[in-house]
């Protein structure tokens, strides 16, 4: 699956699409690859503060935990509904599938990110370990 | 040593075979200085016929023959042949955790049975394969509700079990939250006025036990909508099982933990018994414990499996639910032939006659003392006044091989002599009959009533 | 079902089917018939008023011989210990002797009511006496509770006690240092006791790397939970100078005893520095595991904490008799009601009486000659992660057969096609793919060999055949059920159907069991 270019991604497998101060969250294709079948997703409430580089939540497969780390600081204005009856849109349609909608409170912070590119380089070394 | 099943010869052979000349070359990690060099301090082997001369001897020393009016948490019922005739086969007493569901069906559905069986009596939606006994799952419970709440503030019930009270202490103490009791009032049962003032928006959970342990039925509607008012859980706790026969199940709870032992456990001093715990579905998520689930195969064939096994310990770790990992299947497994022995109609029937007798012994014990909360509603235990303390009691009701009830002193000083009895199916008019003799005799009775 | 070899062990044979008790269940059967009552009836809506239940609850209605069919059905559906051999490593599967079960169903053990007066109860109090006896002599301890209910409930207690000393001394500390080989329940016990957890990196040998370790060690640390021979069933040779480095800072050696099995009569953890442990009564000291519990997980400690041990503590008076202490101001409290498992502690006194000293040390030595002797059958077919020798269990890993996709949770399902129940998949965490086996001394060399064949003919498979391996087990009821479903769409419990009204089509699956009732 392509990673869109106009995203920005985390080491820990979670990507960002910003516009203006507001943010759109999900994990990546490669994240939902190797945790296999997804069966659950532990959102943050609406209202609630994000941090960047902190938890915010976890999504599990069957037999294991991931902690989702915020690519961004901000307060979450919107929790993806759907995921609590159809996790596996996590794995169909990771980079449509968004997890949180996050208000921020630094859009700056973005820019420290990984783009697509620097991302997929990234991947490719983590899987060639 | 007859469990081994090797001769010396075979141990030599092997030893060859992995290329050593000696058993102790297997043990050289073990510094020289930490080897034991003399026997263990443990009697001599013995013969199987003197093993069970042993425990014939020491068994020899206890109650036996005796006629007991004790409960308090660990009650006497009769439990069906058939219970340990299926708890023996070997496939279910030497088999473990079923991690590997195609070899380990019998165990899987026996739980699911379990799991629904604990539903339809609490009232619940979801209920865990088992806890340790109903004093540590009601810790658990707690931190549950903590977890789900995301408050601190414990209540607990005066009238719950002192032991499971200091249980839940115990627990609460290191997880940042103070359990607070709230009394009871003169008819034995939650001080509601007290509860009222004592629940705030701090906190997580209210437990009571019903019937709690002076043997009152507590009034769950009204204790759960004090609590959902500020929107804490309630978790009702229920240490005699066979009560729910007879007794509403307390579905106006959030949470209920159970300990099963009536249900075909034997009272061996004390343990193994089986707790467990239910809930409303939307806590799922935050339940301790194994939980068993329905599925198919490859084949579309049903077949049952370990599930949501991402809250425990194996995988979690340090955020896990709980540190739990082995629970009490065989147990929960007696109490599965137990409710299945009984089914529908007998468990009424059952809880029923518990009723009855307990009535009865009430009525006839409660004319040498006074009775306690004697209007509220109870299931099969009483507390009963007495001029007397009930130690002094007791002893005139040992020289007859009758064991008294069990005096509250310790726990509930403010009750005076006081004692707690129990009557279940198992006891007989005979039996009370001969004890208020015993306690007619007695140098004088209290204001009897 | 294509075997690349073949197999001695097993014959397939047929199992019966059977549905959910609920849906075999018919109105007015009946299984039970109670004495008739003796006193009068009592009128419960009378008694009980609004708390008297008005639903029925649905539980099944069986006649006695369905009931006996029922379970003895679905007890044909497990692998047990009693068919043969079961190395699921770290967990013990020994032979469970039947005395055991005899002994503790005698009348006055079984029927022993917890509140029954102490001098009443002198012949349990003396079968707790002994066996605690026992266990501090085989643990080399100074004092002990049977309290706790299992093995992950005496760490809760173990760590409690350091804890209570800790802060008997002005300072409760802070962190839990656990090698990240440890089972799941150390970190999730230090946690539920309110510290944070260091994990500590095992060394190239899968021990504790000394050196790192005294540079982690220090004012904040409470203690170290270690589990001696480590989960990939090595000895730590350097455990010593652990305890040392430890100690000189202040913090306590909880050592897991969950491999206890290895050491019994032939060293003690309290020589080599431990200062706090639990047994498992159902590992080491036989007790069955009854399909996942009861457990009994009793902790001993050295002389230092025995003040902070759970209330009630057994005590004998100078009159000779024995009984429950309690009056402990430093306890930790109460870790359970009463006073543990009683039930196992009376299957594991039988047990140590029918071994004695000589029959004890015999079984350790027997559990580390079986592991060595599969580690040498394998060592050429499997990979060995670390060569340290092996005490009661060997760990390898599906490194060799990962290049043709055959992961050790396959290589595990083919075995159940051979006969075996499946070792340990993917523990200890430190292994990649990890294949931890544990044989236990209750297997002769026949069934050893049985089971070398079989790895070896798997191995062979892996091989030349592989997609054989990844779709096994062949042989069984069920086969690879949808856990992925079971976790996303939870159903723990049976309802009655809904009856349907359509004809079931030709591609329907077929149910196995009886179709469910209509009521």
């Amino acid at each position: 699956m392509a990673y869109p270019q106009n995203y920005k991604y985390t080491r820990e497998h979670e990507w960002i699409e910003a516009a203006g101060n507001h943010g759109t969250i999900g994990i990546t294709d490669y994240a939902q690859n190797s945790l296999g079948d997804i069966v659950f997703v532990d959102a943050p409430k609406v209202g609630a503060t994000v941090t960047k580089g902190e938890v915010f939540g976890s999504v599990e497969s069957v037999k294991a935990v991931s902690d989702l780390y915020s690519p961004a600081s901000g307060t979450v204005t919107e929790v993806n509904e759907a995921l609590k009856d159809s996790p596996e849109k996590l794995n169909t349609e990771a980079h449509s599938a968004w997890i949180i909608k996050v208000e921020l409170s630094n859009p700056g912070e973005l820019d420290a990110l990984l783009s697509a590119a620097d991302y997929e380089q990234f991947i490719a070394e983590e899987g060639g370990k | 040593m007859r469990y081994l099943p090797k001769s010396d010869a075979e141990r030599a052979a092997m030893l060859r075979d992995i290329g050593v000349g000696s058993i102790d070359e297997l043990f050289s990690a073990i510094p020289e200085e930490y080897r034991l060099a003399r026997d263990l301090n443990a009697p001599r082997q013995m013969g199987e016929s003197e093993i069970v001369d042993h425990f014939k001897a020491a068994a020899q020393k206890n109650a036996n023959g005796y006629t007991s009016f004790l409960g308090a948490g660990a009650y006497r019922h009769y439990r069906p042949v058939v219970i340990d005739t299926i708890v023996q086969r070997g496939e279910f007493l030497t088999s473990y955790t079923p991690y590997q569901a195609e070899i380990t069906q019998g165990t899987l559905q026996a739980i699911f049975e379990f799991q629904t069986m604990i539903c339809e009596l609490t009232g619940m939606d979801i209920a865990n394969a088992s806890m340790y006994d109903g004093s540590t799952g009601a810790a658990e419970a707690v931190m549950m509700a903590v977890r789900v709440t995301g408050r601190d503030g414990v209540l607990v019930a005066r009238t719950a079990h002192p032991e499971y009270r200091e249980v839940m202490h115990t627990y609460a103490q290191h997880q940042g939250h103070e359990a607070r009791e709230v009394g009871y009032g003169p008819d034995g049962r939650i001080d509601l006025s007290a509860l009222e003032q004592a629940v705030t928006e701090e906190t997580a959970c209210v437990l009571v036990q019903s019937p709690n342990f002076l043997g009152i039925i507590e009034d769950i509607p009204a204790i759960a909508e004090i609590a959902h008012k500020k929107d804490a859980l309630l978790i009702v706790s229920i240490a005699e099982a066979v009560s729910l026969g007879i007794v509403r199940p307390p579905v106006e709870a959030d949470i209920v933990s159970m300990e099963a032992q009536s249900f075909g456990v034997a009272l061996s001093y004390g343990g193994p018994y089986c707790g467990v715990i239910a809930a409303k579905e939307k806590y799922l998520r935050q339940m301790p414990g194994r939980l068993v689930g329905e599925t198919t195969d490859t084949q579309g064939r049903r077949g049952f499996v370990l599930t949501l096994s991402t809250r425990e310990q194996h995988i979690r770790r340090e955020k896990a639910t709980s540190n739990i990992c082995t629970n009490q299947a065989l147990v929960a497994l007696m109490a599965t032939v137990f409710l299945t022995v009984y089914g529908k109609q007998g468990i009424r029937e059952l809880a029923l006659q518990n009723l009855s007798k307990a009535k009865y012994a009430a009525d006839t014990l409660g004319k040498h003392g006074k009775l306690l909360f004697a209007g509220t509603p109870r299931f099969h235990e009483f507390v009963l006044q007495t001029e007397d303390p009930p130690k002094q009691i007791n002893v005139r009701l040992l020289e007859k091989k009758i064991i008294g009830g069990l005096p509250l002193k310790k726990w509930y000083p403010e009750l005076g002599n006081a004692s707690l009895w129990c009557a279940t199916e198992l006891t007989t008019k005979d039996q009370i009959d001969a004890a208020a003799a015993v306690l007619a005799s007695a140098p004088v009775a209290a204001t009897a009533r | 079902m294509a075997f690349t070899g073949t197999t001695r062990k097993v014959t397939a044979h047929l199992t019966q089917n059977e549905a959910l008790s609920f849906e075999k269940s018919a109105p007015g059967k009946k299984g039970y018939k109670l004495a008739p009552l003796d006193v009068p009836e009592a009128d419960a809506s009378a008694l009980l008023g609004d708390s008297v239940r008005s639903n029925e609850p649905m539980l099944p209605e069986l006649s006695e011989i369905e009931i006996i069919r029922h379970f003895t059905r679905l007890s044909t559906w497990n692998y047990a210990i009693d068919l043969g051999m079961y190395p699921l490593g770290s967990c013990t599967m020994k032979y469970n002797p039947r005395v055991n079960e005899f002994v503790s169903r005698l009348e006055g053990i079984a029927e022993a009511h917890p509140y029954q007066p102490e001098a009443l109860s002198q012949g349990l109090l003396e079968i707790i006496k002994l066996l605690q006896d026992c266990l501090l002599d085989i643990t080399g301890m100074h004092a002990i509770t049977l309290q706790p209910a299992a093995g992950a409930h005496g760490e809760f207690t173990g760590i409690l006690l350091a804890r209570a000393w800790h802060e008997s001394k002005g300072n409760p500390r802070k962190t839990i240092l656990i090698p990240d080989s440890a089972h799941g329940t150390n970190p999730a016990t230090a946690a539920s006791c309110g510290y944070q957890i260091i994990n500590l990196k095992s060394n190239e040998q899968g021990g504790v790397d000394v050196a790192a370790l005294a540079e982690i060690v220090n004012e904040d640390t409470a203690a170290m939970m270690l589990t001696n021979p480590s989960t990939i069933g090595v000895f730590e040779h350097e455990i010593h100078k652990i305890a040392d480095v430890l100690h000189a800072k202040g913090a306590l050696l909880y050592m897991d005893g969950a491999n206890m099995n290895a050491l019994v009569g032939k060293t003690r953890p309290g020589d080599f520095g431990v200062d706090v442990m639990h047994l498992n009564l159902h590992k080491t000291f036989s007790t069955p595991h009854g399909g996942g519990g009861p457990g009994s997980g009793p902790v001993a400690c050295k002389d230092f904490l025995e003040p902070f041990l759970p209330t009630p503590v057994l005590a004998q008076g100078p009159d000779g008799l024995l009984h429950w202490n309690y009056d402990r101001p430093q306890s930790v409290g109460r870790v359970r009601m009463l006073y543990g498992n009683f039930g196992m502690f009376v299957r594991a006194l039988a047990y140590i009486l029918a071994n004695g000293p000589d029959g004890l040390r015999q079984t350790t030595e027997d559990a580390v000659l079986n592991a060595n002797y599969i580690r040498k059958k394998l060592e050429d077919v499997y990979e060995l992660p670390y060569p340290t020798a092996s005490m009661h269990e060997v760990v390898f890993s599906d490194k060799r057969q990962v290049k043709n996709r055959v992961k050790t949770g396959d290589i595990a399902k083919r075995l159940i096609d051979y006969g075996f129940h499946p070792y340990t998949t993917s523990f200890p965490l430190i292994v990649p793919g990890a294949l931890m086996i544990e044989p236990t001394e209750s297997e002769s060399r026949e069934e050893l060999d049985l089971f070398i064949d079989a790895m070896r003919q798997i191995a062979r498979e892996a091989e030349e055949n592989p997609e054989l391996v990844t779709s096994a087990p062949h042989s069984t009821r069920i086969s690879r059920l949808d856990e992925t479903t079971a976790a996303r769409k939870p159903v723990l419990r049976w309802h009655k159907p809904v009856v349907r009204w359509k004809t079931p089509g030709p591609n329907d699956p077929v149910e196995i069991g009886t179709p469910a009732k209509e009521w």
